[in-house]
Formats: structure tokens, sequence, C-alpha cells
């Protein structure tokens, strides 16, 4: 399978038939898409899926066992491990922050390993895009753990990065700490950097992503959000009313666009629809005419979560067969 | 494909070595507790000589045992070097940078020799001024010898050297911070062993012995930096420190 990255015409990450074994556990196999120059992209699946060995692998800690890849417009060998990584940052699921060290002097020695050029401008720069300027002093280890996130972004943005690899940015973060790293986030995005972000967060992805592909060591299935949702999902409105409908077949059935329906709850309805825009109507006049107290109607959505439990409950289903 | 180390790596990873040190007390009160435990106890003998003793102690170095030092303090501060930025998570974070493992290597190498050093010379200039004063002044003359000073500032940073290749070597093998720590001491008893020979006159110290033992070690710190270079594996260590 493979997919056009979208945002701009450049690919910054493209990768073919990529697969990684440890002996004979199989990390990822087979997998295959491109990212565009400027797209946030989004990895998902469950623990163990891979997510993060494809990571390390894109990012030359660990060497594919096949398969080939362009990073950065690099292609990804033994040899250009160094040139990648200069064009490259990575945030893992944990900060790894010198605890004992300040947060200035963390991004010191990173701004300094990334030869970065003027690091005093740029540890400044980084510091202010996640409002840690007036902690810049304070020593890592008394930092709570969503302040140690952002300084780990931080230090991922020093060396302004082509392609910045997030790993689980918000893992274990309060509700609030992972609000403000989705709101830098999303803000890197709008500034057109290329953002490959590996979450089990569905919430998280449907919120920052261009596009998502879900891995569950194999690639499932990659696309927009609301494509996903149609490719796996037939189109459905959502009926509700204050008192249960006395026959539901004589209202609903024969309508036009409407192809079934079945009960959601007491007082709702689901109901299988060709085209929205014309059974819409057509079903709030039939109610009305039956006489029914209408609460709402409207079009059902699937939530990404919806699309992702399905892929995975068919590869367990598979797995148990 | 640019190949040249970049010193400006290797001082990143030494400036922040030298920060931790400065703010973690455990780390430079075994530094300093190490030596004084080699030093003391021999000390105490040599103030309760009398004069008669300096003929039999003009034939031999007992001071060269203090080389012991150098090869033993920086042991446990290389054993630590990697296996320990892997336990704490700080490892996959450098290695995700541009730098090199032979400068990550070098970086290590320089932050566990220059407190080593530092350490050894000053224990070692104490020791001295604790002869001049305490001992029997028969016993200090036989016993402060010029090429003895001359052999402890030369072996030192050498024998360290060896000592730091040694444990960074082991480090990045090991899966355990204690295990390395343990290892790394072991790995330089030999060192110990030979100085303790030479001290004792059991092995009888040479101008042309102290030469060849300087190139020989010379030799093999440089070849330490090629080899824990080449045995350094990134991917390794990244899986292991799952």
């Amino acid at each position: 399978m493979s997919h056009q990255g979208e945002r701009s015409g450049a690919i910054a990450l493209s990768v073919r038939g990529l697969s990684k074994r440890f002996g004979e556990r199989i990390a990822f196999d087979n997998v295959s898409f491109d990212i565009g120059s400027g797209e946030v992209f989004g990895f998902l699946g469950p623990n163990g899926a891979g997510k993060t060995t494809i990571v390390r692998t894109l990012s030359t800690l660990l060497a594919p066992t096949s398969g080939t890849a362009m990073v950065a417009g690099i292609p990804l060998t033994p040899d250009n491990g160094v040139e990648i990584r200069r064009r490259i940052a990575v945030m893992p699921e944990a900060p790894g922050l010198y605890l004992r060290l300040s947060v200035a002097e963390n991004l010191e020695c990173f701004a300094d390993l990334c030869e970065v050029a003027d690091p005093a401008a740029r540890i400044d720069s980084a510091l202010r895009a996640v409002h840690l300027t007036e902690r810049a002093h304070d020593p890592c280890g008394t930092l709570s753990k969503g302040l140690r996130q952002r300084v780990a972004l931080a230090r991922a943005l020093l060396s302004d990065p082509q392609v910045l690899f997030l790993d689980e940015p918000t893992s274990g973060l309060d509700p609030v700490a992972a609000r403000d790293v989705h709101d830098l986030i999303a803000a890197l995005g709008r500034k057109g950097t290329t953002i490959f972000l590996t979450t089990h967060r569905l919430e998280e992805a449907e919120r920052l992503c261009d596009r998502v592909a879900i891995l569950n060591t194999t690639l499932r299935t990659i696309g927009r959000p609301d494509e996903l949702r149609e490719r796996l999902f037939a189109r459905a409105l959502a009926v509700r009313t204050i008192v249960p409908l006395a026959d539901p077949t004589k209202v609903f059935a024969g309508l036009p666009a409407v192809e079934s329906w079945h009960g959601d709850g007491p007082d709702g309805y689901i109901i299988a629809v060709t085209d929205p825009d014309v059974a819409a109507p057509a079903v709030t006049r039939a109610l009305v005419t039956a006489g029914a107290d209408v609460r709402s109607v409207g079009e059902s959505r699937h939530s990404l979560e919806d699309v992702y439990l399905e892929l995975i409950d068919e590869d367990e289903e598979a797995f148990r067969g | 494909m640019n190949t040249t180390t970049s010193s400006r790596r290797v001082r990143a990873i030494f400036r922040n070595e030298m920060r931790d040190y400065r703010r973690n007390g455990q780390i430079v009160a075994t530094m300093i507790i190490l030596p004084l435990i080699f030093v003391i106890p021999p000390l105490i003998n040599i103030f309760a000589l009398s004069a008669q003793s300096a003929i039999a102690l003009g034939r031999e170095d007992p001071l060269l045992y203090l080389l012991g030092i150098p090869a033993l303090v920086p042991a446990t501060i290389a054993a630590f070097s990697v296996v320990g930025e892997r336990q704490q998570g700080t490892l996959e974070p450098v290695l995700s940078t541009p730098i090199r493992r032979q400068e990550f290597v070098l970086g290590k190498a320089l932050s566990a020799l220059v407190p080593s050093v530092a350490v050894a010379y000053l224990v070692y200039a104490l020791t001295l001024l604790a002869l001049a004063i305490f001992a029997d002044p028969a016993v200090a003359s036989a016993l402060l010898q010029s090429q003895d000073v001359l052999a402890q500032l030369a072996f030192t940073p050498l024998l360290a050297t060896w000592s730091i290749w040694l444990g960074i070597a082991i480090s990045t093998r090991a899966s355990d911070v204690r295990v390395a720590q343990q290892l790394g001491m072991l790995a330089n008893l030999p060192s110990v062993v030979v100085v303790a020979l030479v001290a004792y006159d059991v092995i009888h110290p040479s101008a042309r012995l102290a030469f060849a033992a300087a190139a020989l070690l010379l030799f093999l710190d440089v070849a330490g930096w090629r080899l824990t270079s080449a045995i350094f594996g990134r991917e390794r260590l990244i899986i292991a420190a799952k």
C-alpha cells in the first residue's frame, strides 16, 4: 500500500516495504507510505504495534531488516546516519532529561550536539515556543512531568528540523498538560513543520493530524480521518424522539435514500442512508406526519476511535480464527 | 561523507558530565574516599619508620604504589558512563542527534580522565607534603626520589586512560550499573598488581622498563578509543534500554 503525501508537493518521508525483525519477532512488516512536507501525520496503533520501532528505524537508531526509505530527502542507509540526524529531531516517549542540570543547560548540551548556529538565540526561541522562559534556570528534576515534556519538545525544536518525530508526546500527562502539548504541536503544524506523531490517543490524532495511519505490525489503513470513517462505515442519520415511536417500520420504510434502520436505546434510531441530504428532510417530514415528538435528527458521525476499534477488532478476530 | 570528529560535540558531552559531577556529591565523595583509603594505611606505617629503615627504602620505590589510584579511580566512573545513561533514559535522545559514536565515547572518556588525573595528582602531592612534614627526615629523603616523581607524573594519565577505555567498553556491553562498576574494578586489578610488583621491587624498575611500559600504554590508549568506538553499537544499546 502506498499513499502520496499531501500538504505540499515535496515528500518529506518516503517509506517502501520497510520491515524490522528482532530474531523471530516481527516489530513491523512491509510498511509503505509517503508524508508530504509540512504535513502532520499520525501513526496509531495498540501497544506493541511497532510504532516506536518505526520511529527509531526512521531516525537511524535501528537498522531496518528490509525495505527502503528516504528521510528528509536522504536515503536511509548506515552511511547516511549522521546526515539524516542533522535534518530531523526526535522527542522520545520518555523525555530523557539530565535531571540535575537546569533546563537551559540541557538545551545548551543538545544545541552543541546538533551544532546549532547561535545557540543562545535558538535556546531562547525554543523556550519561548514552549512557554518555559521563566523556568530556564530550574533544575529539570524539579519540574512536573508535563513541564519535562515541554522541555523535551523545546530540545527537539533547537535544530529547526525538517522532520520532527514525536513518540507518544502526551503519554502519562494529565488533561491540562496534554492540552498544552497539543496546542504546541498544532502551532508547529501551522508553521509548516513536518510532524510524524505516534500515539494511541485517538482524539489527539483526530484533532492534530492531516492524515493518519493505523499500524498493527502491518499497515492496516491510511488516509484523512473523515476518509477512513467513510471507507469503513455506511452513512447514517441519528434520530431521537421524546416518546418511543409506536411503529418505527411504518415511519421509516420506503423513504427516499433510506436503506435500513435499527434501534439505538429506548428513544433513538440509527437509519442507514445513501445520501443524508436527501434522507434527512424526508425522515423529518415522516416523523412529523406520524405525530412523533422529535428531539433531534442529525447525521450520525463515527469517531476515529470507531475506525480504529473496527480494524483492531478485525485483526484480533483473524488472530483468534 | 564527512567523518571528521567534531570537537564541539565532544566538548558538549564533556561539559555536561562536568556539570553533573559538580551537582552529584556522591560521585565526588567516591572519587576522593577511594584514594584516601589507598593512601592512609601505608602513610601511617611510613610515619612510624625510623631512620635505620631509610637505607632499605632507598632500594625500593614504594611511592609508585600510588599509581594504583589512577588505575582504580576512573574505573567506576567510566563503567557508569554508558549503562548509567541508558538506565536514566538519557542515552536515546543523545544518540538521536548527529553525534558519532567515537565522539560520544571520547567525550565520556575525557570527562572521566580529567577529574581522575586531578584527584591522583592531588593525592600524590598531599602524600609528598605529609611525608616531608611528618616522616623521619632520612625516611622522607629516601622516598622522595626524582625519578619516582617523574614516573608518577607520566604514568598517571596513561594508566587512567587505559582504565577508562576498559570501563567504557564494559559499560557499553553491561545491562546493569552495579555489574558494570564491579567488572570495571576487576578489569583494572591486573594494572594494580603490576604497579604493586614494581613498587615493592618484585619487578625491578628501570629506565628501559619505564619507556617500554609507557610505549605499550600509549599504544593501548590509542587503540582503546578505536576498539571502544567499534563495539559501541547504537542498535544494541537502544534495544537493551527497553
